[in-house]
């Protein structure tokens, strides 16, 4: 039985199946962009074990589909077991060995960055200065301290912790937080304006005037979900005493504040932020266009990164196909604010970055190798046996 | 083997390279529009001579490169941008303005009855209505527009084009721009200095203040408009940082100069000459100003010379009618089995990428790029790539199937790229991220020929396919040829795929941080890669034998136009450099093509005339 399995596994029936099922799965994915937007897509087809089909929306789903993960697992395995059979030391086959080598540093590589790259953004005014990253999608409840005049202490709820909802604790806050409801897609309506049912949002602060809704997922490429949630406030002393609801989200502009035995914390929905251990302040951005012409030549922003850490202090230029790598992150120029009053940086973490250089380079030889022993070969038998 | 077929067809090669390569000539009397057409200037961000400034604006306004004048007269390109730049009340009478669709006729009030061509003064009275409607357009996502939509977008732009151009060399209503210039010259300082006085709110000079504002406006106006830049930075270094700049402009920079130009002066006498319909004057003031290009922009003079000789031999369109030929050439040799017709085919392929080759090394040169920048310049190198790989397949097997390839891909590339050409200069400038040479002439190039590959090999597949099941043609020995020819055009098609894919990632990975995004362009390239790799493993499983190899290689055909043309059409991801919906039919009508072939492919060989009566195990 272990014998025939591993002949399965070995099998080339089993690489074309695979390669094939790739393809169809590659096209339909491609397709569906359309409608889903690429973010959408990626999660349900390429990052994928199984792709799931809503059977009855938003209930009952059925697998479908073999997803990206489990075709490039199966792919692996299959390329590593048919080694492991046939593989035998040959000058002729060298090539053959190379190239299969360099696609599996491939998709290990694909599968190491899908699991642990973090992409998010940067946006600078000119003279403006961060330490921080942030998600293009996620966002967080931070909780601010700001008695201390000197820094803020915050403690940031995570979008998936407030999705799962539930009493929300932590040591420094002498309150718990009850999510009532998590919007992962919201849209508000004073509720002068909306339904004449329509019932406020929350008991406390603007969501007292505010009706929300739920509303389907962002797709398009320039759209972006607006989160919302409902939380209640209760004194960790005496869970039954509410202090009230809040509305939070990213929409409303200035942050609310919650009192506390005689303390205020200031309440915001935010991007979630990734800190960094040094800081950039951004100089000039400068967008260059062809002269008489709309067509972009150039996008630039010259910043100071400053890290007290490493002792450093110096100019940088991070412009189009031209980023900066600082102690694993990479900044790319990405866009701009309208009219040029901010620039975007977006900001990649990813630790396999190497792995595609190599396997391009192994790949890429062991193709030439093999297609010109074969040229070679082919043309001295027709000069041999006219 | 008689040689005289060989000699007949270069014959007719060499007449029809040496008939359309006349160089025009003006005549003896008559304005010298060919040397104008040589003079360099600045538009749509590079310097180029006139005659591309003429032939791009009228291909976009007018749809082609030649006016037919209401009256069965037909003027060049040349002479239309003249009049429009130097003659602008005559030039609104030309019937120069296109307009296909019914709904923007309606748009006017006007029935539809057979007429095309509209000139710009019969489209005054509705320029606000079309500015208002096309900028609505605006707002709207190009893939989301209706046919009414474009056509009045396209229309509103053309007007705007038009208008610019009317005001880019002098402005659009004026007796002589010479003495205006020289007006304006001598009123500037009395003119600042009347200004000084009124700024202190003291007793000033109303009349000379008012000639100098009046005309300051004017050219502020005109800097503008306009879309041409014909002032070169020069030794005085005109232009700021050292670019060329408008007349307008020019003008203006005398306020802190004092003296106007010398080439703002020169381009005025030579409208002036024009405007006024004198000949000699205008043939006197010309080389006045072509000398002062030449010595202050050597290498532009230089450049643009050379792209007006490149206009003028039309390369692409000389290699699609000896494409043709060759084409027609490698039929006869086939029908009449005769060696000799083979032979001439290969010479006259020859000659068809020498043309080809030129004008790809010319749009490098004057570009300074690696060949594939756009849609039009990849159409132009799959059809280059595809003949000199059909050229070393003739060399080694010689059995015309080579040529015949070439010669079909060559032609058909071509023609798609012509009509890509619609939209203005193909030897466009290059939007920031896509300005790397290094990324331009590995990846791209790599891609682009793995594409070269794919085609070939799927053409290959369909003379398989084609002569085995409606001929008697297919021998075992050529099917057996046939089929390795294929099956090593794959293997090149793989190398350069897959290499062309990785090095996208990386260039991806390098300027916008990530290796793969699912983006529909990298996804096109990976379902080639992936197609490929079934083909190449389902063949060493000896899952596909020659018929298999055919309709994979001719699927082939289907995924690789999916990937050039149909992710473009999807109108989604950031690859968005070439959006197009016109050629939809075009694509899917190729894409059924294919697939019908792949039904023949796929009968059983008994059904197939090459296979009958023979025992094949295919």
């Amino acid at each position: 039985m272990p014998r025939r399995i591993f002949d399965f596994l070995s099998s080339l029936k089993l690489t074309v199946t695979c390669l094939s099922l790739a393809i169809i799965l590659v096209f339909v994915g491609t397709l569906a962009q359309v409608d889903s937007g690429i973010y959408e897509v990626q999660r349900r087809y390429f990052q994928s074990l199984v792709v799931w089909w809503p059977a009855t929306p938003g209930a009952f789903s059925l697998p479908v589909f073999p997803g990206g993960h489990l075709l490039g697992a199966v792919l692996l395995l299959n390329l590593v077991a048919a080694h492991a059979r046939r593989f035998r030391w040959t000058w002729k086959k060298f090539g053959i060995h190379l190239t299969h080598a360099g696609l599996i540093i491939l998709l290990v590589g694909g599968l190491f960055t899908d699991l642990f790259s973090v992409e998010s953004f940067l946006r600078l005014a000119p003279g403006e200065t961060k330490n921080y990253s942030e998600d293009p999608r996620a966002v967080e409840l931070a909780v601010i301290d700001g008695s201390d005049s000197g820094f803020d202490q915050v403690a940031a709820i995570p979008e998936s912790r407030l999705r799962r909802g539930g009493t929300i604790g932590h040591g420094s806050l002498p309150f718990r937080i009850i999510v009532r409801r998590f919007y992962q897609n919201s849209r508000f309506q004073p509720i002068g304006e909306a339904a004449r049912d329509a019932a406020p949002a929350a008991t406390r602060g603007p969501g007292s005037q505010i009706a929300v809704f739920e509303v389907p997922r962002a797709t398009a490429m320039n759209e972006r979900d607006l989160q919302s949630a409902v939380i209640e406030i209760v004194p960790a002393s005496d869970p039954r005493q509410s202090l009230g609801t809040w509305l939070v989200s990213g929409q409303l502009g200035a942050p609310q504040t919650v009192s506390c035995e005689g303390k205020t914390w200031r309440l915001a929905m935010r991007p979630a932020r990734y800190y960094k251990p040094y800081s950039l302040t951004l100089r000039k951005f400068s967008h260059e266009r062809y002269p008489g012409t709309e067509i972009p030549k150039n996008f630039a922003s010259h910043a100071v990164l400053t890290d007290p850490e490493h002792q450093e202090n110096r100019d940088v230029l991070i412009s189009m196909n031209h980023p900066l790598r600082y102690r694993g992150d990479t900044y790319f120029q990405s866009g701009f604010e309208k009219g040029d009053t901010a620039t975007i940086l977006q900001v990649v973490y990813n630790p396999g970055f190497i792995a595609p250089y190599v396997a391009c380079a192994v790949v890429g030889t062991g193709l030439l190798y093999q297609f010109a022993l074969h040229f070679a070969g082919f043309l001295n038998r027709r000069k041999t046996t006219p | 083997m008689k040689r005289w077929p060989t000699w007949i067809a270069l014959a007719v090669a060499a007449l029809w390279v040496t008939s359309n390569s006349r160089m025009p000539k003006s005549a003896p009397g008559d304005r010298d529009l060919v040397a104008f057409g040589k003079i360099p200037v600045l538009a749509d961000g590079r310097t180029k001579p006139l005659d591309t400034v003429a032939r791009n604006a009228l291909l976009v306004i007018h749809g082609r490169q030649t006016l037919r004048l209401d009256d069965t007269r037909t003027i060049g390109a040349r002479r239309w941008l003249a009049d429009v730049l130097f003659d602008a009340p005559l030039a609104d009478k030309y019937p120069a303005f296109v307009i296909h669709n019914p709904d923007v006729l309606g748009l006017f009030g006007w029935e539809q009855d057979g007429r095309k061509y509209f000139s710009f003064a019969e489209l005054v009275p509705f320029l606000e209505k079309i500015d208002m409607q096309g900028e609505q357009v605006e707002r709207i996502e190009p893939s989301a527009r209706t046919p009414f939509q474009v056509a009045i977008r396209n229309l509103r732009n053309s007007l705007a084009l038009y208008q610019r151009l009317k005001n880019s060399l002098r402005p659009e209503v004026t007796g002589s721009f010479a003495d205006e210039v020289a007006t304006f010259e001598k009123a500037i300082s009395p003119g600042l200095e009347a200004m000084r006085e009124r700024e202190k709110g003291g007793k000033f000079d109303k009349e000379k203040f008012d000639v100098f504002v009046a005309l300051a406006a004017r050219f502020q106006t005109m800097g503008e408009m306009a879309c041409v830049f014909p002032v070169p930075p020069g030794p005085s270094g005109s232009g700021p940082r050292g670019e060329w700049i408008s007349i307008g402009a020019s003008l203006l920079q005398t306020i802190s100069d004092g003296v106007v130009d010398p080439a703002t002066k020169s381009w005025a006498l030579v409208g002036d000459a024009y405007h006024g319909g004198d000949p000699e004057l205008f043939n006197r003031h010309l080389p006045d100003l072509s000398g002062r290009m030449a010595e202050s922009e050597p290498q532009a003079t230089a450049r643009a010379a050379y792209e007006f000789l490149f206009n003028q031999l039309e390369p692409f369109y000389q290699a699609m009618g000896l494409y043709v030929l060759a084409f027609l050439l490698v039929c006869f040799s086939w029908l009449g089995g005769s060696r000799s017709l083979g032979t001439a085919a290969f010479c006259v392929l020859l000659l068809a990428l020498a043309a080809h080759t030129f004008g790809l090394g010319s749009r490098m040169y004057l570009q300074g790029r690696p060949p594939v920048t756009n849609l039009y310049s990849s159409a132009i190198f799959i059809g280059w790539a595809t003949a000199v790989i059909g050229l070393v397949i003739e060399r080694i097997f010689r059995d015309g199937v080579g040529s015949a390839c070439a010669a079909v891909i060559g032609f058909t590339t071509l023609i798609i790229a012509h009509h890509l050409a619609g939209s203005g200069d193909t030897l466009e400038m290059l939007q920031a991220v896509l300005d790397t040479n290094i990324w331009l002439a590995t990846h791209v190039v790599a891609i682009t020929i793995g594409y070269s590959a794919m085609f070939l090999a799927g053409t290959l597949a369909a003379i398989y396919v084609v002569r085995g099941v409606f001929t008697t043609s297919l021998t075992k020995e050529s099917a057996e040829s046939l089929s390795r020819m294929t099956y090593g055009v794959i293997c090149f098609a793989t190398l350069f795929s897959f290499v062309g894919t990785v090095l996208g990632g990386i260039w991806a990975d390098q300027s916008w941080g990530r290796f793969w995004g699912w983006d529909p362009k990298e996804n096109g390239a990976l379902l080639i890669v992936l197609w490929c790799a079934v083909t190449l493993h389902a063949r060493w499983g000896g899952f596909l034998r020659q018929r298999g190899l055919a309709v994979m290689a001719l699927f082939g055909n289907v995924i690789t136009s999916f990937s050039w043309f149909g992710v473009n059409m999807l109108g989604v991801g950031l690859h968005s450099y070439g959006f197009m919906n016109k050629a939809v039919p075009w694509l899917a009508g190729f894409m059924v093509s294919q697939l019908v072939l792949m039904a023949f492919a796929s009968l059983p060989p008994a059904r197939w005339k090459s296979f009958q009566g023979t025992k094949t195990t295919s």
